[in-house]
């Protein structure tokens, strides 16, 4: 037995963001617990687990919507258990929501903006939205039309496009497939590795466990509110427990 | 024998249906006693009075319905011709028939006693005066003016121009009477005012058709050339929308200083009213338009403002008279203001939609509450009050609360002021996280605006904006009572910007001069005097129709036409096959879940 609390055992230093033994409750309700997660520069890591299994959970204490109730949150070699949100977003993370959720009834430009609302560094937004508009050509040519009468992909592309607009170190992604036609999934996830391929470092959580370790480099699996496999995409998929329980009976490769 | 030639052949349905309808609207407005109230004001004397015009146009409109189509592009339409005609005339008859059986029911029974207007006199009004008037004379009206009605669709469409403006022009003439008697004096022209007007109101009738005429000609002539150049401002991008802007803006501003010069006390005060409603209502549209929080207890800070004005200048405040000028007490208007923003918006904006709406309905009651109770009595006076507050002293002039003219300059000030600061606003920073709390407050909160700060900036600069207009109305009137801060104002102002349409400062000016001007404030008068407790009704219809009709207000926001009507939109653009473009998948759903 080691005489090193659990603390500094998973401190890494290069480390962009990390779950030290973190805990969360929501009353009563215990939904993390010890959980230890670690992103590094550039990694494609996804998370995976089923209903209620604490996944939204583990993106909204990332985020800052949800305080731990023990343990910390690191970023970038920083505690932050207790900055908000806002901070967050400041300092290198941000989310693709779930299903998307542009605002609306604002214009494509406006939603890009509204990613960058933290920002002010009016040249450095400009060469953001650049970048933007070179990885998806589409939504130049939608600049000013409504995010709502968008279709379905390009929907994906803006709000991608909106969070990489506060020049996040990590970006996170909630359920990136979800809603999705099956033709526009596969394109979703050529977007992320694309993304990805750009020196990004990526957090989703996905229930298309198939697609999502294709493309991931690392993966985690939670089952109610703990980690249970913790192992790179490929042992992943080998997992014969994990065929069993997320990809469908090993009828793959 | 032959059968109808197919012309001819009705759409009983449609007569069974709107027929009866009419019928129910008649006596409707008959026994809610619009006839009886609305008499007295004369549009054309003495052919037509406004109760009349009140009972004719259900049979018209009505008569327009029924015998309207839906044209479909691409089917084969028949023309419209005597069958639609007939349609008309039926559909108007079967309304006309319902007042007949009103009149046989108030000759033979007597149920005043619920139906107050259930009356003689109702009676008297729908025998046009005239004692043994056959009453199937309304079986005959109501198909005429079904005739007229179902005419409107069958007529080319340049004379239904000339007679729908030609007709809106008379009556709109006569409703702005009292305006245009007022103002006449300013401007020299009582000459005029004579010609047109009989001495005891209501249009003389050669001068209405004269006017009829003339503007069903101009309409004709000037036809599509509004709407171009309305389009062409909408098109213009950059510094030249700019400057017809600025263009439009400093014709606005001369006219707003100059013309109160040439106005009379009735119509300064009347658009004094006009304006204090209508920078209440910049101030909520900020609140609910903007930032999307529904407040129903905005009075709240009407009262507030009006209040501090009542303590700080008044010497007979009770408890605390520092006997201030109105312009230094506006300091701590403002602050007081600010402060029970900050106040009512702490606890209340961590709530969501419906739950914040009831929440600040409470609060509005609260503070009327407090100021009525027994408990703040010392302070604020109870129920007498605070009495005594002077006039408007702002160092270079005084304006006493019965100086309408100055009144409505600074009213015009304030208006003005909050005009320019919502229309910065919406541009900021800070507007821009508003619009982003409106559309999804989670992902407003996820992009990392602090919504609470942001939700609560609204609150408070909606409440200095109603201080304001509370510190006015307090000078103005001399005194503060509590019950002039009763939860209907919240409601009126938020029907005004409903209306309006929301989020629309053009959209909120419109609200406000229907509304407030025509129809009157709740306890304002309006130009419609005779509308008196009737305007409230009118209020919850023009509501509803509004809310199945037109959602997106009078004069709405192009963000949210597009919003409401978003439905059509798409339909439209594949029935032209324009959005060839979108073949994929539509968003919602969840088809690609495993």
């Amino acid at each position: 037995m080691s005489t090193e609390t659990s603390n500094s055992e998973s401190t890494d230093p290069s480390a962009l963001l990390e779950f030290r033994q973190v805990n969360t409750h929501y009353g009563a309700v215990h939904i993390l617990k010890d959980v230890d997660l670690a992103i590094y520069p550039g990694e494609l890591v996804c998370l995976l687990g089923g209903n209620a299994s604490g996944k939204t959970t583990t993106l909204k204490t990332l985020l800052g919507m949800v305080t731990p109730t023990s343990g910390d949150v690191v970023l970038d070699g920083e505690v932050v258990n207790n900055q908000p949100t806002s901070y967050r977003v400041a300092n290198g993370v941000t989310m693709v929501p779930e299903n998307r959720r542009l605002f609306k009834r604002l214009t494509v430009k406006e939603n890009l903006m509204l990613g960058a609302y933290l920002r002010n560094d009016r040249d450095g937004i400009n060469e953001d939205i650049e970048y933007v508009y070179d990885l998806f050509p589409r939504v130049k040519e939608r600049l000013s039309q409504k995010a709502g009468t968008l279709s379905g992909g390009e929907q994906q592309m803006v709000a991608i496009g909106r969070a990489l607009m506060s020049r996040p170190k990590v970006l996170l992604m909630d359920e990136p497939s979800m809603g999705l036609a099956p033709a526009l999934v596969q394109q979703n996830f050529e977007l992320i590795e694309k993304i990805n391929n750009e020196g990004m470092a990526i957090f989703m959580v996905e229930q298309n466990a198939n697609m999502a370790l294709s493309i991931a480099d690392r993966g985690w699996v939670l089952l109610t509110g703990r980690v249970i496999l913790d192992d790179t995409a490929e042992a992943l998929r080998a997992n014969e427990d994990l065929q069993k329980a997320y990809l469908g009976g090993g009828s793959g490769e | 024998m032959t059968t109808l030639p197919s012309t001819l052949l009705l759409d009983w349905k449609r007569i069974f249906k709107w027929g009866p309808i009419c019928a129910a609207a008649l006596l409707f407005v008959s026994l809610v006693g619009m006839p009886i109230k609305l008499d007295p004001k004369s549009i054309i004397s003495p052919l037509l009075s406004l109760g009349y015009v009140s009972l004719f146009w259900l049979p018209l409109i009505f008569g327009y319905i029924a015998s309207s189509r839906v044209v479909l592009e691409g089917v084969e339409t028949s023309k419209p011709g005597l069958s639609d005609l007939l349609t008309g005339v039926l559909t108007g008859a079967i309304g006309g028939a319902g007042l007949t059986l009103l009149m046989l029911g108030i000759e033979n029974f007597d149920i005043r006693d619920p139906l107050i207007n259930w009356s003689p006199q109702l009676l008297e009004v729908l025998a046009f005066g005239a004692r043994d008037l056959n009453s199937a004379v309304w079986i005959g009206i109501g198909g005429a003016l079904g005739l007229v009605g179902a005419a409107l669709n069958v007529i080319p469409e340049s004379l239904r121009r000339v007679v729908s403006y030609g007709s809106f022009t008379v009556l709109a003439v006569a409703i702005f009477e009292p305006a245009l008697d007022d103002m006449s004096e300013g401007f020299r022209l009582e000459w005029l005012i004579e010609l047109i007007f009989q001495k005891r109101g209501g249009l003389k009738l050669w001068p209405a058709i004269i006017l009829a005429s003339l503007i069903g000609l101009i309409s004709v002539i000037s036809k599509g050339k509004v709407k171009k150049a309305v389009a062409q401002y909408r098109e213009q991008e950059g510094s030249q929308k700019k400057q017809t802007s600025y263009v439009l803006f400093g014709i606005v501003a001369v006219l707003g200083i100059v013309l109160p010069i040439f106005m009379g006390t009735y119509v300064n005060s009347l658009l004094a009213n006009v304006g204090i409603f209508l920078l209440l209502a910049l101030g909520l549209n900020i609140v609910v338009g903007l930032a999307g929080i529904l407040d129903l207890g905005y009075v709240a800070f009407f009262a507030v403002g009006a209040y501090t004005t009542a303590v700080f200048t008044s010497e007979l405040s009770p408890f605390f008279a520092p006997g201030m000028t109105w312009a230094l007490s506006l300091v701590f208007v403002v602050i007081l203001a600010a402060l029970t923003g900050l106040i009512i918006g702490a606890p209340v904006i961590r709530m969501r939609g419906d739950y914040l709406a009831i929440v600040t309905l409470g609060f509005g009651e609260i503070i009327r509450l407090l100021f009525l109770s027994d408990f703040l009595k010392p302070y604020f006076g109870g129920a007498q009050g605070i009495l005594g507050i002077p006039g408007i002293d702002l160092g270079f002039v005084y304006i006493s609360g019965t100086d309408t003219r100055g009144i409505f300059y600074l009213v015009l000030f304030f208006c003005a002021l909050a005009v320019y600061v919502s229309w910065r606003l919406q541009a900021s920073r800070l507007g821009r996280s508003w619009m982003a709390i409106r559309e999804d407050e989670q992902v407003a909160e996820a992009m990392g605006i602090n919504t609470v700060n942001s939700k609560l900036m609204a609150f408070v600069v909606g409440a200095v904006l109603a201080s304001f207009a509370g510190a006015i109305m307090a000078a103005r009137v001399g005194s503060v009572f509590p019950n002039s801060f009763m939860i209907l104002i919240s409601i009126v102002i938020l029907v005004v910007v409903i209306v309006g349409g929301m989020g629309s400062i053009p959209g909120v000016f419109v609200g406000a001069f229907v509304l407030i001007g025509i129809l009157g404030g709740p306890k304002q008068p309006g130009l419609l005097q005779e509308f008196g407790s009737l305007k409230l009704l009118v209020y919850g219809m023009l509501l509803v129709y509004m809310m199945l009709q037109r959602p997106e207000g009078l004069v709405p926001s192009a963000r949210r036409t597009q919003e409401l009507h978003q439905e059509e939109f798409l339909q439209d653009s594949w029935l032209k096959g324009t959005d060839a473009e979108d073949e994929e998948q539509p968003v919602e759903g969840e088809e690609a879940q495993i």
